[in-house]
């Protein structure tokens, strides 16, 4: 008796580990690309772990794109997910097993540029297209001509948001409080003070750089040092749960000065984390559901609020869509699975209606595309404004 | 007295990292060095009040209960659901957290620990730590890897300003409640006879249970408190960083191991002081020496190596024997 329950605990042990590691729509044989009859687009995002909210956005767009264009060269689509579980580490395994296990045809992913960069690599040997969804730090597509994006890169957003500082918030000295085991974090950090140090005319404007590790919980002994040097305003560029508990904290030990930061702030979680303490709390981002820009915005608005029960779609999860949409859009051209074909064919892309904006790739094939600014207010992100990238 | 250095210009000079701190000592006013301090007592507390429940089953089982990190992030699930689904008020849903983790610790001693108590300890470590990837993904696949926001009651978070130093009401709280359970523990171990029965097995189950002590019970009672504490501690940590994710029990699951051994492990007291010791080194590392903040995880880490070269039982701890 005893033999045997600790035999089934063993197998409930195992199978949530199995569980909890990866899902997978639909069955999977591992039969040649070429003359299966199904194309496979492999999928990596952070399903769990810290970046798990973001991974969901983007997945709830690529499905959602899944389902309302399920079909590519006349075979079916089929998704492959792959957890990351928010860890470069797994990343790159993630990608290995997209491209040795499942054999796809293209990747999408990830959420995060770390993650993205991590499975660059394998990405470039294995010669697999892929399209990252809203990884903005540059050195994802940089030297790797397999990997293509459908965002815009983090030097546009530095200047956006120094842009915004300098002139909406007038500030003249600003403290930033980076993740330094974020590349995204701290290439945007970096963008950013060279932008604002350029504006202002101040090498000094930039009063320090404080650094706290992914998943940190406690920030009070930056923030109090922060408050003695009195900014006017604070960049926190970083994960969305960690950069919400920043805010909270700050706002604890007294400190009212405004929070900027980056895309990765937009999630439920933020606000959801953060309450009231974020309110105020204002990034640059992809997209804005009061601003559609193409008809596909509008199909994609509609579709989305029906599919998950009249929710508002967060931006990334329309780069997610887009994602997918400009691989079936290549596919469909190309007619052909064979990698360097469809590579080719994607770098071709010229003005594709994508549900995030009109998309033409620059030399390094990232979308070049307008950033949005968005506020938190109420306990919602609210639309501020647009700003065109600067040619 | 309060000088003025500017900084800015020592970063061109190759000065080393501890005249660094030295002269950020310096530059700092009192204020900003007891808001430092109030930080590091608050963090400090809250690794000892969690250290402790660590240490008491290593002190009576002399076992590592390396799933102790993960039931202390069930219980903040278990207080997550209290409070949002059932909407039950704060004090109903602590009392039902503590009852529901004192529960699970005693369920996991019965199917992970109980069976193989007679196997080499080697087996019941590599079971402890089965157990603490079992809860770690069991809470992925029932409540999801999205991180939830932990619904902190108003009155625990209320700031207190005395003078230009900000305290949250939690921080005060919290050593409050950790004093408490320590004087608590202390008392049900050395003054009564559940806490004797706890003696006598830590010393030799086979002979305790002999004289008539029923070891099993003990043992169950034993993970029981010790459960009943992370879930404490739980509930303190959600409030004071109000974000919850199947993974947080790793870290501060590993720190107040470091707590306990720095402390001497399997000695209460010892947890207390060596939780105020990482909470407040932690805190002044990252004031002191900015450079360092990537290095505050691994401050913890390199203090328990030091701590296991030179002083293998701790502050407090006294000669044992066995070592795990």
């Amino acid at each position: 008796m005893k033999k045997k329950l600790a035999i089934l605990l063993c197998v409930v042990m195992a199978s949530t580990v199995f569980l909890g590691g990866c899902k997978k729509t639909g069955v999977n044989t591992s039969a040649d690309k070429a003359s299966s009859d199904v194309i496979k687009i492999g999928v990596f995002e952070p399903m769990t772990g810290g970046n798990a909210a973001g991974g969901a956005l983007e997945i709830e767009g690529i499905k959602l794109a899944n389902k309302l264009y399920p079909t590519a060269l006349g075979k079916k689509v089929e998704l492959v997910l792959v957890d990351n579980k928010s860890d470069k580490s797994e990343a790159a395994n993630a990608a290995s097993r997209l491209v040795e296990k499942d054999k796809v045809t293209a990747i999408i992913g990830s959420w995060g540029s770390g993650y993205s960069m991590a499975a660059g690599p394998i990405i470039k040997q294995a010669k697999v297209p892929t399209v990252a969804t809203s990884a903005t730090n540059p050195l994802v597509t940089k030297g790797n001509d397999y990997y293509f994006r459908v965002c815009f890169i983090d030097p546009f957003q530095g200047t956006v948001m120094a842009n915004y500082a300098f002139t909406k918030l007038n500030a003249k000295k600003i403290a930033i409080v980076q993740e330094v085991s974020n590349d995204y974090a701290v290439g945007l950090a970096k963008f950013f003070a060279d932008s604002f140090k350029k504006l202002t005319g101040d090498d000094k404007a930039i009063l320090s750089v404080s650094n706290y590790n992914t998943g940190d919980q406690d920030f009070n002994a930056q923030l109090t040092n922060i408050k003695a040097q009195n900014p006017d305003a604070i960049f926190a560029p970083g994960n969305f749960t960690e950069s919400a508990l920043v805010i909270k904290q700050a706002r604890q030990l007294g400190i009212t000065v405004p929070f900027i930061g980056g895309d990765t702030w937009e999630t439920p979680e933020f606000i959801s984390i953060g309450k009231n303490d974020v309110e105020g709390a204002t990034f640059s981002t992809f997209f804005a559901t009061e601003k559609p820009i193409t008809k596909e915005s509008d199909k994609f608005l509609t579709e989305y609020r029906k599919e998950y029960s009249g929710k508002e779609p967060a931006a990334v999860a329309a780069l997610g869509y887009d994602a997918y949409l400009i691989l079936i859009d290549a596919l469909n051209r190309v007619g052909s699975v064979d990698s360097v074909k469809l590579r080719d064919e994607l770098a071709k892309t010229k003005d594709f209606q994508g549900a995030a904006g009109v998309i033409n790739f620059d030399e390094n094939r990232n979308a070049v595309k307008s950033a949005v600014i968005k506020e938190v207010k109420n306990g919602k992100f609210t639309f501020k404004e647009v700003i065109e990238p600067t040619k | 007295m309060h000088y003025k250095i500017d900084c800015g210009a020592l970063r061109y000079l190759k000065v080393p990292q501890l005249l660094r701190g030295y002269i950020m000592f310096l530059n700092m006013s009192l204020s900003s060095f007891l808001q430092h301090l109030t930080n590091g007592i608050s963090l400090g507390s809250l690794y000892a009040l969690i250290a402790i429940g660590y240490t008491m089953v290593y002190g009576i089982l002399r076992l590592i209960n390396f799933a102790h990190g993960d039931i202390f992030m069930m219980a903040t699930y278990f207080a997550f659901y209290a409070m949002v689904t059932f909407l039950l008020p704060w004090y109903i849903s602590f009392f039902l957290v503590i009852v529901l983790t004192t529960l699970l610790g005693i369920l996991v001693e019965k199917a992970a620990y109980r069976p193989i108590r007679n196997a080499p300890k080697i087996s019941i470590l590599i079971s402890a730590i089965g157990m603490s990837f079992f809860l770690e993904n069991l809470a992925t696949v029932v409540f999801g890897g999205r991180p939830k926001a932990f619904p902190a009651p108003d009155i625990f978070t209320k700031i207190i300003h005395i003078g230009s130093i900000s305290i949250q009401r939690l921080t005060i709280i919290i050593p409050i409640v950790t004093f408490v359970f320590l004087l608590f523990l202390l008392y049900l171990i050395n003054r009564t006879k559940s806490g004797m029965a706890m003696r006598a097995v830590s010393k030799d189950y086979e002979t305790a249970s002999i004289m008539g002590v029923d070891v099993n019970k003990t043992i169950s009672f034993t993970f029981g408190i010790g459960s009943a504490l992370a879930a404490v501690g739980a509930i303190m940590w959600g409030m004071k960083f109000p974000q919850i994710a199947p993974l947080m029990g790793v870290m501060p699951g590993l720190k107040c191991f470091i707590a306990a051994v720095i402390g001497g492990i399997g000695n209460i007291t010892g947890a207390v002081i060596g939780g105020f010791i990482l909470g407040i080194g932690e805190i002044m590392l990252v004031a002191f020496f900015p450079n360092l903040t990537g290095y505050r995880d691994a401050f913890a880490f390199i203090l328990l190596i030091a701590i296991l070269l030179f002083k293998p039982t701790g502050i407090m701890g006294e000669k044992i024997s066995e070592k795990v």
